[in-house]
């Protein structure tokens, strides 16, 4: 699950992006308004993380401009000013959740996940694809009526590759989401966690389409 | 005395009674002047009548005597009537006793001196007039009894005191009542302020009379004052809340990853941010703190003065952790030193730790920051160059609004502000400018105090 982050305290904006990557989401982060906007102009993020003050504007006329387009993404709104006048503002500007700081992380992922969850149109928390379960909340899953753990690069994995079955995700494209845009990854680490992944869900599960990426496959394996 | 009403009302009530006791006394004693003048005229005019009467002899002495005695004036009055008689007596020369009216003494009324006289005959006081008629060697004397005098004039004065008397509690009432009509403007202005509620810091609005007035004005001063600094103090609260929860935020949020990192590598990290965080807090805590005491009615007078060359030293010691933690060089120049009076030294202080601490931020690793310090003809000048970014030229004249910040990564939004307070209420002011060569230069100029 993709996510931007619009935070320009570094501290904050650090704790963000390593904490969402610790709870199994792929965030990436920006500290103004302006380069909140050119990020989002790609479309590939599944949510946003705004704060309000930031150095060149109020996050929720961001907000306010983004429902104007017509976007239907779903953002959860970080301030200090936690009053209720505050958190009706923010609603009704287009925030599907409101936060106050300071706020616990597993929180934040809580509701992080039900509005991504909203947004995909599915009531339960859970995911499932030819017979796997996925509980994004503890990161495990099911494969029939055997229970399944998985570290957190493998879950980031299965769950970006079950967003949209059939959908091919390139191997830099799964890197992404596993690093951020910073990092250096060693070249072989999708393929270690693929294999993981065969190894727990059997090697039909997870398709490679030669030269191009993986996907999950159609028919039960 | 607590009430303005009652004290008024006993002043004048004291007023109006020492008039009217003047009063009194006066139109007493004019009485009395005017009364003895009539009844002297009177006691002359009867023994000369008597004295001619016997020189024509044309009456018998004790006839004239009679007739003078039989004049008795009679006032008819309230409660009684004054029977006043003329008493007569007619002495030989040769101090024989010749006649006397029924109602005079035995006693001679007077002694032989002519003219008019106050003797004390039989315990009784008289006033006599006297009058010699040679041509017949007797003496006529006329007298008066003094008492009755006396009771003739108190019954005038009493009668001007009783219906004073009477009046005097309808005066009391009638001054009370327009007591309390006269000061009902300042009732109104008390009742409109005892209504008030204590967060109302509105202006008084009604008109009131130009007694009044100056208290009216000189309340809703106070009033705009006292709710600026409210309102300054709301906005300072509400954003010192707002700054520090962010960096409370991030600190949780390091802490819990650091609690939860499956590796050691991210604990570490989240700690070391931890360290960070907690140094910009401490500088954001310690901002808010400065500019609260810089912001404050009251500056610190018990300071004694110091010079200008320590000032910038202690501020150099005391951000060392800083500049040396980013490896920048501070280079002073002090060409004439000064004295700063207690009082401007603490925001001196102030405002050179925050534009150094600004310009160390600002500048790149290993660069040189030079703070500059010299004297004009009245002023001083101090000036703090970097050779960072610099601040954009359209931020300049907002840079130093309070809670402005100049993009991301610019701190507080506080420093400059402090700055700017600082300085303004030494009487100076706050000049940014480009640096040649790249960087800011922030002056400092503020008339010279002491020297």
């Amino acid at each position: 699950m993709r996510l931007l982050i619009v935070e320009d305290d570094p501290l904050l904006r650090d704790g963000l992006v390593v904490g969402l990557r610790l709870a199994g989401f792929s965030p990436e982060a920006v500290e103004t308004c302006a380069d909140a906007t050119a990020a989002l102009r790609d479309g590939k993020f599944e949510g946003m993380v705004l704060d309000l003050m930031l150095p060149d504007g109020s996050g929720l006329d961001l907000l306010a401009s983004l429902r104007r387009l017509g976007s239907p993404l779903p953002v959860l709104v970080l301030t200090a000013n936690d009053g209720t006048d505050q958190k009706v503002a923010g609603l009704d500007a287009g925030a599907d959740d409101y936060l106050g700081k300071p706020f616990d992380l597993s929180e934040l992922s809580a509701r992080l996940r039900a509005i991504l969850r909203r947004a995909e149109g599915r009531a339960t928390p859970l995911i499932g694809w030819n017979g796997l379960v996925l509980d994004p909340a503890r990161m495990d899953g099911r494969l029939g009526d055997r229970a399944l753990r998985f570290s957190r690069h493998e879950f980031t994995i299965l769950r970006a590759l079950i967003e949209r079955p059939g959908t091919i995700l390139s191997k830099s494209d799964l890197e992404e989401r596993l690093y951020g845009w910073q990092e250096d990854v060693e070249s072989n680490t999708v393929e270690v966690h693929v294999h993981k992944l065969r190894n727990k869900l059997g090697a039909g599960f997870i398709e490679t389409v030669r030269g191009v990426g993986y996907r999950l496959a159609e028919g039960i394996a | 005395m607590t009430s303005m009403r009652v004290r008024l009302f006993a002043i004048l009530l004291l007023a109006t009674g020492v008039v009217w006791a003047s009063a009194v006394i006066w139109i007493h004693n004019s009485t009395r002047a005017k009364v003895e003048r009539v009844l002297d005229a009177r006691l002359a005019e009867s023994a000369r009548m008597v004295s001619s009467l016997l020189s024509d002899q044309k009456i018998e002495v004790v006839t004239a005597v009679r007739a003078v005695a039989a004049q008795t004036a009679e006032f008819p009055e309230e409660g009684g009537t004054y029977v006043h008689q003329l008493s007569c007596q007619i002495w030989g020369l040769d101090g024989r006793r010749v006649a006397g009216s029924g109602n005079a003494p035995d006693l001679p009324l007077t002694g032989t001196r002519t003219g008019f006289s106050i003797s004390e005959v039989g315990g009784v006081s008289w006033r006599v007039f006297s009058v010699v008629n040679e041509e017949r060697g007797v003496r006529v004397m006329v007298g008066d009894s003094i008492a009755i005098r006396d009771r003739l004039v108190r019954d005038v004065t009493t009668g001007l005191i009783l219906p004073a008397a009477l009046i005097l509690p309808a005066l009391a009432l009638l001054i009370w009542v327009s007591l309390g009509k006269g000061m009902a403007p300042l009732a109104h202005m008390a009742d409109a302020l005892r209504l008030r509620s204590a967060t109302d810091l509105g202006p008084i609005t009604q008109l009131s009379p130009r007694e009044i007035e100056p208290i009216r004005d000189a309340l809703n001063s106070l009033f705009d004052r006292v709710s600026q600094a409210r309102d300054r103090e709301q906005a300072f609260t509400a954003y010192a809340a707002h700054e520090l929860k962010t960096p409370l935020a991030g600190l949780k949020l390091q802490a819990q990853i650091a609690v939860a990192a499956p590796e050691a590598s991210i604990r570490d990290r989240a700690l070391a941010q931890i360290l960070a965080g907690v140094d910009r807090t401490d500088r954001l805590a310690r901002q808010l703190l400065d500019m609260a005491a810089v912001d404050a009615e009251t500056l610190p007078t018990h300071l004694p003065p110091t010079r200008l060359s320590a000032i910038i030293d202690d501020t150099i010691a005391d951000t060392a952790a800083l500049w040396r933690g980013r490896e920048i060089r501070i280079e002073v120049d002090v060409s004439t030193d000064t004295v700063v009076s207690g009082a401007h030294r603490f925001l001196l202080f102030s405002a050179i730790r925050n534009l150094l601490e600004n310009a160390v931020n600002a500048s790149p690793k290993g660069e040189v920051v030079t703070i500059h310090a010299d004297m004009r003809v009245s002023e001083a000048v101090l000036a703090v160059s970097d050779r960072g970014p610099g601040i954009p030229a359209a931020d300049r004249a907002t840079v130093v609004e309070r809670f402005f910040r100049s993009g991301p990564g610019s701190g507080s939004g506080l420093g400059l502000s402090i700055v700017s307070c600082a300085i303004q209420r030494i009487g100076g002011s706050l000049i940014l400018s480009e640096r040649p060569g790249g960087g800011e230069v922030v002056l400092l100029l503020w008339p010279e105090c002491v020297t």
